[in-house]
């Protein structure tokens, strides 16, 4: 009877949160959804719509080119994970297994830069993307640089490459070098393929954190033809100030993706496991 | 282990992630502190050096002064929130119970969604004739003026940071949680110890490194908030809402006054070093192995 009981106030409490969790969503897509006629300031607040219909997400679909912005994003998370990944696996490397001068010294800075915000140092970066011309005034590719690069690597991917090289047992790397095989062969064809299931946590994390972006974009970014989804959603707000069944219409299409990769990739989100990948 | 690398090959590694982190990260973090001396006021072509009278400016300035404010009542009401909710749900959480994956992902979802989504999605929540004023009226309360009343508008942007956090730090401690020794929990039992007990003896001690780690992140999360501001408020109304990221950026990208913006952007530096190296000297150095 007592667990029973415990059980319950457990669930009462975790519904609560979970309701509240979602709720913010399923009153925007309520709003999505309800019709020209009906009254969406109505007091009690009506949940279903009365007059269903899908006119808001095919109005604001026509209007706002959600698929480039999708593509855009695309390719600005594609190359940041891609970049991650073989930047830390690379600088990972001789941090967990080889001796070099400098190493500490190597540390101390990566580790400086996690104490130091992005937001604090945007501005001399924004001025050093100028001078580089990797802006999207100049072309398209120059302005996807921009939006990359200044992110291709930080210390947590590298800290977390390197503590899944430390687990790797020395011995292999031995067997190899003896079998005939240089030091970059032993990276990618020895110690890459073990440090598989790091790289993925490492490719989702980079991949969710790259995708909901939206400080720097809205900085660099001058064309429309570049917005990324973020960028796209808030510009929502400023076409149809008032209208809030296409504003509500357009943020639910620009989640659908990430809610369909979260979905997918919940495992890597809830299981709890990935201590390692925590980022401040 | 005897050496199968010649002596250069360690900086070959390093080289890509250096240039990076070089060009992006220690240029900027060194460009930052000369620009935070120089007038760009004045003309923009022609910066010339002020010494500290951009940081005298600032510190005489009412607006930055309410700014350094209403970034600080950011961190006092959102860090307690997101050390403690987080924490008591992922205890909940801990126990074998159903639908503890459906839990997870519904609570996990607000942390995936873009930020510019959800601040939206509160906006919508807050309007004048909005959905949380209908429930204020059923309590006989009077409405509020959640994003448009200088005293509410703060906290009201306060409360997307924290609903959209406590997804991510309740992972933090369930994963913490999986390390608690079991049999200290037996032991508990043994003993007859109620469940707060058991919880204020075996598992709140175990959790204090993850706790001060929490504490460490929220806070400079809290240092950094932008994007609820941009997209809600604009900082408003009367500078209201305005945090010190928020400042910066205004400074800097709409008023050009990238003196100005890089003094504030130094304070900002100075602020989450001496968090980052509070939580580094207490909790961090075993996690680098240094």
């Amino acid at each position: 009877m007592k667990s029973r009981s415990k059980g319950f106030f457990s669930h009462l409490i975790l519904i609560f949160v979970s309701l509240l969790s979602i709720f913010p969503f399923i009153w925007l897509l309520s709003t999505a959804l309800k019709g020209p006629d009906e009254n969406i300031f109505q007091y009690p607040p009506v949940f279903i719509p009365e007059q269903f219909t899908w006119a808001n997400f095919s109005g604001v679909w026509k209007q706002i080119p959600f698929m480039l912005y999708f593509w855009n994003s695309m390719i600005v998370a594609g190359f940041t994970v891609l970049l991650n990944l073989v930047f830390s696996a690379l600088a990972a490397y001789p941090l967990a297994r080889m001796d070099f001068k400098g190493k500490k010294t190597v540390f101390y800075l990566l580790l400086s830069t996690i104490m130091i915000p992005f937001q604090a140092i945007m501005l001399p970066v924004y001025l050093i993307i100028l001078k580089l011309n990797m802006v999207d005034s100049v072309n398209n590719f120059m302005g996807f640089l921009g939006l990359i690069l200044p992110f291709a690597v930080n210390a947590f991917g590298i800290f977390l490459m390197r503590q899944a090289f430390l687990a790797i047992p020395k011995e292999l790397e031995e067997a190899a070098f003896v079998d005939g095989c240089n030091v970059f062969q032993i990276w990618w064809k020895i110690l890459i393929p073990m440090v598989k299931p790091t790289l993925a946590v490492l490719a989702i994390f980079t991949f969710i954190g790259s995708w909901g972006e939206f400080l720097w974009p809205s900085i660099v970014l001058t064309k429309k033809a570049l917005y990324t989804l973020p960028v796209g959603v808030n510009d929502l707000q400023g076409m149809f100030s008032a209208n809030w069944r296409y504003i509500a219409a357009g943020s639910i299409i620009a989640t659908i993706p990430i809610l369909i990769f979260f979905i997918a990739m919940q495992r890597y989100f809830i299981s709890g496991e990935n201590d390692g990948a925590v980022k401040g | 282990m005897y050496k199968y690398y010649k002596k250069y090959v360690p900086y070959l590694f390093l080289i890509p992630a250096g240039v990076i982190l070089i060009l992006f990260f220690f240029i900027p973090f060194f460009e930052t502190i000369i620009l935070s001396f120089f007038d760009y006021n004045t003309n923009i072509y022609h910066p010339h050096y002020v010494s500290l009278a951009n940081y005298i400016t600032l510190l005489k300035s009412p607006v930055f002064y309410k700014v350094l404010i209403n970034t600080f009542i950011y961190m006092i009401a959102a860090v307690p929130l997101l050390a403690v909710i987080p924490l008591i749900l992922a205890i909940m959480l801990n126990q074998k119970i159903r639908g503890i994956t459906l839990y997870k992902i519904l609570i996990y979802l607000p942390v995936i969604v873009s930020i510019v989504v959800a601040a939206i999605a509160f906006k919508w929540l807050y309007a004048q004739q909005g959905i949380l004023n209908y429930v204020l009226e059923l309590f006989h309360l009077p409405a509020l003026g959640w994003l448009t009343d200088p005293n509410v508008a703060l906290y009201s942007v306060i409360i997307v940071t924290v609903w959209k956090g406590i997804g991510y730090y309740m992972m933090i401690y369930l994963s913490a949680l999986m390390s608690v020794p079991k049999d200290l929990y037996e032991a508990c039992d043994v003993d007859g110890a109620n469940i707060l007990t058991k919880h204020l003896t075996v598992t709140i001690p175990h959790l204090m490194p993850t706790v001060g780690l929490v504490t460490t992140i929220s806070c400079i999360s809290a240092m950094k908030v932008f994007a609820e501001i941009y997209v809600m408020t604009k900082g408003g109304p009367l500078d209201s809402s305005k945090t010190i990221v928020y400042y910066i950026y205004e400074r800097a990208f709409e008023n050009l006054d990238l003196g100005i913006a890089s003094a504030a952007s130094v304070i900002l530096l100075v602020i989450v070093l001496a968090i980052s190296i509070i939580n580094f000297v207490f909790f961090e150095r075993k996690r680098y192995q240094l």
